[in-house]
């Protein structure tokens, strides 16, 4: 990789001064996409700011009825996290999905969210909950936080603090793993909050997580797998590649939406 | 260049490293701990792994300035000092749990880490399953998922790091 600047900041007023200075610079948290990509030398980032040694923003707690998660909360700590598995199973069955359990160890919530990977897990957890992630600056929902493949609202110079959950009553995550990488192909992960309803896609979209409102409309009379059979998702705007056709997934996202349902 | 230390098989150690190093690649060049393989370099092999603070990780996709501080432990700090075999590393060779071995580091490795999260009695399919991360390109894996029950059950004991 190229080389680049070193910094490591205990706090996160610390870390976003660095960033404020060092525009070209990029944030390290588990480093399980940062690094691959600069070995790779397709990111030439002048500085790593590095949020491992940051006091605070790690950690598992229910507040109110939400449950709050530090960003560098790492996928083994969610997965393992009893409070959550009490709560709200469903977000707590997520992480133990992404890579194997030595990239468990390191990878990071935050991180998955900040780099709003097309194929990302935690980006259908967070918009299919209607999440609000929480920065050093302010608290942006869900909804308009992912913008598109690897693009998020994040300002150069904001970091994302916290990630806070609506616990929900009825939710599930339902993933096609490809199988050589383990990526979601097509992920869905369904709720329902009261009369809130959503189903968020992951795996699928040429632009990243969205949801789908036809399956929505559908799930509010009732909330189950029979309620959006025979409703279709266009293929257009779907991820078309050597590992499946925008049809296949199209299709897809119907079957992995019932199991879902099913599953709430 | 930044000077980064940390202890490595119980060993303190230092030096000046560029900060693009890998982790890996301090253990292998700098401190001749060369039994800690690269594969693939791309975080899928496992041939890599390490543990960092007593968690298994790939040290090819860790910087080594990131571990200042940190307390690493390799292949070469499962033995002890007089040589006897760790049980997990004597499993391995009781079951021939290895074909060609350039997989075995990290496979050892992460089978010791599984008994620090899973416990002493690993079924197969659990074996199988927390072996996610470790490619074994000679197709061994019978042997070593073997290797990783009896290498469990042998660790009965012994003390887990603390998280």
């Amino acid at each position: 990789m190229y080389a680049f600047d070193y910094h490591a900041p205990k706090t996160v007023r610390q870390a976003v001064n660095l960033l404020a200075k060092n525009p070209e610079a990029k944030v390290l948290a588990g480093g399980h996409s940062l690094l691959p990509v600069m070995k790779l030398r397709l990111a030439q980032p002048s500085a790593i700011i590095d949020l491992n040694q940051v006091e605070g923003i790690s950690g598992v707690e229910v507040k109110g009825r939400s449950v709050v998660i530090g960003a560098l909360t790492r996928h083994y700590q969610v997965a393992a996290s009893d409070t959550l598995k009490d709560v709200l199973p469903a977000l707590a069955s997520v992480p133990g999905s992404i890579g194997d359990p030595h990239v468990r160890h390191r990878g990071t919530i935050g991180g998955s969210i900040a780099n709003n990977d097309p194929n990302a897990d935690y980006p259908a957890a967070c918009l299919g909950l209607g999440a609000t992630i929480i920065t050093n600056k302010r608290r942006i929902l869900a909804d308009d936080f992912f913008v598109g493949m690897y693009e998020t609202a994040l300002e150069p110079d904001e970091l994302i603090t916290k990630v806070s959950f609506p616990i929900a009553k009825k939710a599930a995550y339902q993933k096609f793993k490809h199988p050589a990488s383990g990526f979601a192909l097509v992920g869905v992960f369904v709720s329902k909050r009261g009369s809130e309803i959503r189903v968020a896609v992951t795996g699928a979209g040429s632009n990243g997580v969205f949801r789908v409102p036809q399956f929505e409309e559908a799930l509010k009379k009732r909330f189950s797998p029979k309620s959006i059979e025979g409703i279709e998702v266009s293929p257009e705007g779907l991820n078309n590649d050597i590992h499946a056709s925008a049809e296949y997934r199209a299709h897809l996202i119907g079957v992995m939406a019932k199991r879902a349902l099913a599953a709430a | 260049m930044p000077v980064v230390s940390m202890t490595v098989n119980g060993k303190a150690v230092s030096a000046d490293v560029e900060t693009r190093t890998l982790l890996v690649q301090y253990l292998r060049e700098h401190l001749r701990l060369t039994g800690t393989h690269v594969g693939c370099d791309t975080s899928q092999c496992g041939c890599c792994v390490i543990h960092l603070d007593g968690k298994a990780v790939k040290s090819c996709t860790t910087l080594a300035v990131q571990c200042q501080g940190a307390n690493v432990v390799t292949i070469e700090g499962l033995a002890e000092a007089d040589g006897k075999l760790h049980p997990m590393q004597e499993a391995f060779r009781e079951n021939h749990g290895l074909q060609c071995g350039y997989c075995t580091p990290g496979m050892v490795m992460a089978a010791v880490d599984m008994v620090y999260r899973k416990g002493n009695e690993l079924d197969e399919q659990t074996i199988r399953h927390e072996l996610d991360g470790n490619l074994c390109r000679c197709t061994g894996y019978h042997n070593i998922v073997k290797a990783i029950a009896a290498g469990a059950k042998a660790m009965k004991g012994m003390p887990t790091p603390a998280s």
